[in-house]
């Protein structure tokens, strides 16, 4: 099957940037989305047939999906062998990929309709939802790892712009900053990564051949383990998951999108695309992977409880989910599904099902925003009346982060904890309890909304009311799919050594995960589902220290401050701002001043005469004859 | 004698000829309002003919034709084109002067002598034999004075063309002077037979320097640069941008081949003459260059510099230094000529202003125009993403590579101050107020399509890469 046409997937986004940009507000609001929806709406038609094509056309003799390379252009050489590439590869996590980015990507581009509806700059911001479309794609369907890192950085421009996209607010343009010097850090790291990987192995394709790997034997635990940083920045990995929550000062349809389902993902989907590598030479830094995700989804978790943003209790799950995934990752031992390479499908499989439920979750977020115009979740209560049919995809996505069967959450995060198991009890363990921990701050979040006391000097001003429709199907759709996504046959897809793997449930980790999960449910629901809540408030004057430690993520912004102010810029940046100033221009204003007076010196050369010009021009000639002979 | 080669290793030649001949023609006969209107066009459009057909890869082999007079590689195509190209370019930004009182009535001339000149750097490129090279040399030269002195009627411009002629007779003779020590040493003046005969003896030491100096005046080079200043400055712009770009560009080329091909054995001495000639362009170029206050003149000098950059591709005698040097003069050319365009549209527009002061404030009326500027500015300061900055990349590496350490150190220095006196423009155009800045027009069609060819080169050339690597798979076979 001829897959050329995937490089349409790319372009047709960047052609709609392109054009959306440039005619910007010339074009009426509701052209400029049209546009966008609409190819949009294309490229996820071609992810589909896309995906129906590769999987379609089957496996080849040796039992796995080939890898194909329908479209690439070599773009800077180097030597033969190292070059930069820009094209399009298929394999069956960039497959994967192409369907879950265009499909919340499309979503999404429906949603903002309504709830962008009447925003200034409404072109602007399908402009860049369209450019993030296209650098994501780009990044998961890049050749190369250099290709990777290029729209790596288009991503973090886009989602730069995405977050600042309320440029007059404070507070938008101070997270923007955040996010982007916070990933730019991380992401300096994945550079020098990817230098040291191509200098030694002599080639930036993700699968070097045996020589190159033998000489840069030693060299790749490094190069990897800095790759992960830069993938621990995208994804928020502890400890630089700060930018995530300051993040959701950006339109709620862009956490979805952006700081939900696709770009925070990039660094999982780093780790999964140079994982046989991982496997191979760089076990011990793979597992290190391992502990980071799981401490950071722990911290996510217990910070996540204690929350009264709506977004940032998503934004603190979204984080603690990805530790999921890392530490699925993590704990492969081996390229075997059936020995030790388990966490690999279970990761991909939890990015495909996590995707479609966050994205649920802000979008229904952005709902109810929406209707009680406030963040707060102490400004919601009592709203399930109101918003019926946000209640109710509310509740599925809530049921599947939580784990519960038959939702698709239940699945992957089932999977999950059996490869967490079968690395080591100690880790099972732990992912357990954040599981229960997770169900446990998604009822609370989701009480606090939909039941409870009814905010009344709210609804006196004005009743809330349910979204319009642009709204509310996308939130029916994701909600479908959360249903049922996890009755694919995932392990038939990906996984890790490409051959087809029958996923089985382990019945006591998934009875364990259940009662887990139902515990933290009904936990929640006494402490929160009624009016008062004198368990909840007595915990919290009991533990206060704790509290509001949690409340304010154990301080971890405000020891980045402090390194940042006291120890940085105080004692680095200023003695190298003084030299800078007295040292360097110094030699620079000395440097003018030498060339104005030699300037000065030397202007009779040019007296304007003829006979002095052939002077000179021979005298120039003379000189250099007698210079040559000399040496 | 086998004369077949003659249509094919010869047919960019013969084409312009054709050009030249039909040019003339139609000059005599098409006397017509009707006519005289399409000239131009006509001309644009055979000129660009010309650039395609020159630039053409064909034929793929080289070859040479009348017993080794003349000679032919696939990299002259390359060279030829770029040099028609900027040649059209010229051609297209010339109309507005062509078409004024004083000289419509000598258009005609103008097209042949500029396409003779051309048709001499072709020669010149092909020479395989001293005296085909002297003879090519001439023909760029001596049409060259007549443009130079076009306006004769202007002061300046009579002057610039005066000065022209007489230092360009003494580099010449000197030059001639320089070749007849290689016939009385070597016996012979083909290029395919001088090398075995080059034994660097002090005299033919003293010959390789005269014979530089010849080619060092067309490249204006110091010491033989001081002419530079004033013909620029004289000579009617549209003629003083050709002389900049399309003139330098062939005299550069030309020096590298010869260089590399005939005096392998004195390498060391001239890159040693190239060492000192180098440093003194690109420093004391600068030096002049932040002192002026015309632009015309300003940008005389920062040709030279330039020189003085193409200069380091030269000495370092590779391929690579023979593809960063074509492809150095192609982003010069299209940057170089973007600046010209608009200081000579300016010109016309305004009633002959060309002091830096005038541009004062000029963002404020010609917006478009102040932006064309800056990035040629830009790209010749060496900016990046702008093509200057590839170009002056590709060519400190190759002089780097080949152990110039100390020498690349200087020229980034340069650079610096290249930029205080690039900026100084840019400044006068954005930011220095101005009462009465030039007021606001609209350039003819054929400028405003120059303008943008030059500026989608000076941004393009440098991020596709493809055109660095389609020059380096000719030259690789240096």
């Amino acid at each position: 099957m001829d897959f050329t046409y995937t490089v349409l997937i790319l372009l047709l986004p960047f052609l709609s940037f392109i054009l959306i940009g440039l005619l910007g507000t010339k074009l009426k609001p509701v052209t400029a989305g049209i546009i966008g929806t609409v190819v949009t709406g294309i490229a996820a038609a071609l992810s589909y047939y896309t995906a129906f094509g590769y999987f379609g056309a089957g496996r080849d003799a040796s039992g796995v999906y080939p890898t194909m390379i329908p479209w690439n252009t070599v773009w800077l050489p180097f030597s033969e062998t190292l070059h930069i590439d820009l094209g399009v590869m298929l394999d069956p996590i960039s497959v994967m990929m192409l369907v879950v980015i265009s499909t919340v990507s499309l979503m999404v581009h429906i949603y903002s309709f309504g709830y962008m509806k009447g925003e200034r700059g409404f072109q602007r911001y399908y402009a860049f939802l369209s450019l993030f479309t296209m650098s994501m794609m780009g990044l998961v369907v890049a050749t190369n790892i250099f290709q990777m890192y290029l729209f790596w950085e288009l991503v973090g421009v886009s989602s730069y712009l995405l977050i600042g996209f309320y440029y007059t607010k404070k507070e938008a343009v101070a997270a923007s900053k955040k996010a982007f010097i916070v990933t730019r850090f991380a992401d300096l790291g994945f550079l020098v990564g990817i230098l040291f990987y191509g200098f030694y192995t002599g080639t930036f394709s993700f699968t070097p051949d045996a020589p190159a790997l033998g000489a840069a034997k030693a060299i790749l635990p490094i190069a990897l383990g800095l790759m992960f940083v830069g993938g621990a920045g995208k994804s928020a990995m502890f400890p630089l998951h700060i930018w995530l929550p300051d993040a959701m000062e950006g339109p709620t349809p862009v956490s979805a999108l952006i700081h939900a389902a696709t770009m925070v993902v990039a660094g999982v989907y780093l780790v999964a695309r140079m994982f046989p590598l991982f496997v191979e030479y760089a076990p011990d830094v793979l597992h290190l992977t391992a502990y980071v995700g799981a401490f950071t989804a722990l911290y996510a978790a217990v910070v996540a409880c204690v929350q009264s943003d709506i977004k940032r209790v998503l934004a603190f799950s979204t984080i603690s989910q990805i530790g999921f995934m890392i530490v699925a990752l993590g704990v492969c031992t081996s390229s075997d599904p059936h020995a030790g390479g388990l966490g690999y499908m279970a990761s991909m499989f939890h990015l495909f099902t996590h995707a479609m439920f966050k994205a649920l979750l802000f979008l229904c977020a952005g709902c109810i925003i929406h209707a009680v115009h406030s963040n707060e979740v102490s400004a919601m209560g009592g709203l399930r009346k109101y918003l019926p049919v946000t209640h109710a995809t509310f509740l599925v996505a809530c049921l599947a982060i939580a784990g519960i069967w038959p939702l698709s959450g239940f699945f992957s995060k089932d999977e999950i904890i059996t490869a967490c198991f079968e690395f080591s009890p100690f880790i099972g363990v732990t992912m357990t309890f954040i599981a229960g921990l997770t169900a446990f701050y998604m009822f609370r979040l989701y009480y606090g909304i939909f039941w409870g006391r009814e905010n009344k000097a709210l609804h006196a001003e004005h009743v809330p009311h349910e979204a319009p429709a642009t709204m509310t199907v996308p939130l029916v759709f994701l909600a479908v799919v959360t249903l049922f996504a996890g009755w694919i046959p995932f392990g038939h897809f990906v996984s890790s050594d490409g051959q087809a793997y029958t996923i089985h449930i382990n019945t006591t980790v998934a009875i364990v995960s259940l009662c887990v999960a139902a515990a933290g449910i009904a936990l929640a629901t006494w402490m929160y589902m009624r009016e008062d809540r004198k368990v909840a408030d007595g915990l919290a004057t009991r533990f206060s220290g704790l509290h509001k430690a949690a409340y304010h993520r154990f301080y971890i912004d405000e020891i980045y401050q402090f390194i940042t102010h006291r120890i940085i810029f105080a004692c680095i940046s200023s003695p190298i701002a003084w030299f800078d100033r007295h040292v360097v221009d110094g030699f620079m204003n000395g440097m003018a001043w030498v060339t104005e007076k030699t300037s000065w010196a030397i202007r009779y050369m040019q007296s304007g005469s003829v006979q002095r010009y052939c002077i000179w021009f021979l005298g120039g000639v003379l000189g250099l004859v007698i210079l040559l002979l000399l040496i | 004698m086998d004369y077949s080669g003659i249509f094919t290793y010869m047919h960019s030649e013969i084409v312009l000829i054709a050009v030249i001949v039909i040019a003339f023609l139609y000059d005599l006969f098409a006397t017509g309002e009707r006519a005289r209107k399409a000239f131009h066009p006509l001309m644009c459009v055979l000129m660009a003919a010309v650039a395609v057909v020159s630039l053409w890869p064909w034929p793929s082999e080289g070859g040479e034709v009348f017993g080794g007079m003349f000679t032919y590689e696939p990299v002259h195509a390359i060279v030829k084109g770029i040099l028609a190209a900027g040649a059209f370019i010229v051609l297209l930004q010339s109309d507005v002067w062509l078409s004024r009182e004083d000289t419509a009535h000598k258009r005609g001339e103008f097209y042949i002598l500029t396409l003779s000149t051309l048709l001499g750097m072709y020669f010149m490129i092909g020479a395989g034999h001293f005296l085909m090279f002297f003879i090519g040399l001439e023909l760029a030269s001596v049409p060259m004075a007549c443009l130079v002195a076009f306006d004769k009627y202007r002061h300046n411009s009579a002057e610039a063309g005066a000065k022209f002629i007489l230092s360009a007779l003494f580099a010449s003779g000197l030059m001639l002077y320089g070749i007849s020590f290689f016939y009385g040493t070597a016996g012979t003046l083909y290029f395919s037979d001088l090398p075995d005969r080059i034994t660097g003896s002090p005299l033919q030491i003293m010959a390789m320097v005269f014979f530089f100096s010849g080619l060092g005046f067309k490249i204006s080079l110091v010491p033989f640069h001081l002419w530079t200043a004033d013909t620029y400055q004289g000579a009617p712009t549209t003629v003083t941008s050709y002389l900049s770009v399309v003139s330098k560009g062939a005299a550069a080329f030309v020096l590298m081949t010869i260089l590399v091909k005939v005096f392998p054995a004195m390498a060391e001495e001239w890159r040693a003459m190239l060492y000192v000639v180098i440093v003194l362009s690109i420093t004391v170029a600068n030096l002049f260059a932040i002192r002026q206050h015309n632009l015309k003149r300003f940008f005389a000098f920062s040709s030279i510099s330039q020189a003085g950059y193409i200069m380091l591709a030269v000495i370092s005698g590779t391929a690579f230094g023979m593809t960063s040097l074509i492809f150095y003069v192609l982003i010069y050319t299209a940057a170089n000529l973007a600046a010209f365009g608009v200081i000579s549209t300016v010109e016309q527009h305004s009633g002959g202003k060309v002091d830096m002061a005038d541009y004062n404030g000029l963002y404020r009326t010609n917006p478009k125009l102040a932006i064309i500027m800056t990035l040629a500015l830009f790209s010749l300061g060496g900016i990046p993403p702008f093509a200057g900055f590839f170009s002056k990349f590709f060519i400190f590496a190759a002089a780097f590579s080949e152990g110039f350490k100390v020498l690349v150190f200087i020229a980034l220095l340069n650079t610096i101050v290249s930029l205080y006196y690039y900026l100084l423009v840019v400044k006068a155009m954005f930011i220095t107020p101005n009462e009465n800045p030039v007021p606001a027009f609209r350039s003819d069609r054929s400028t405003r399509i120059s303008l943008v060819l030059c500026i989608a080169g000076v941004i393009l050339l440098g991020l596709v890469s493809s055109v660095y690597d389609g020059i380096n798979a000719f030259t690789f076979g240096m």
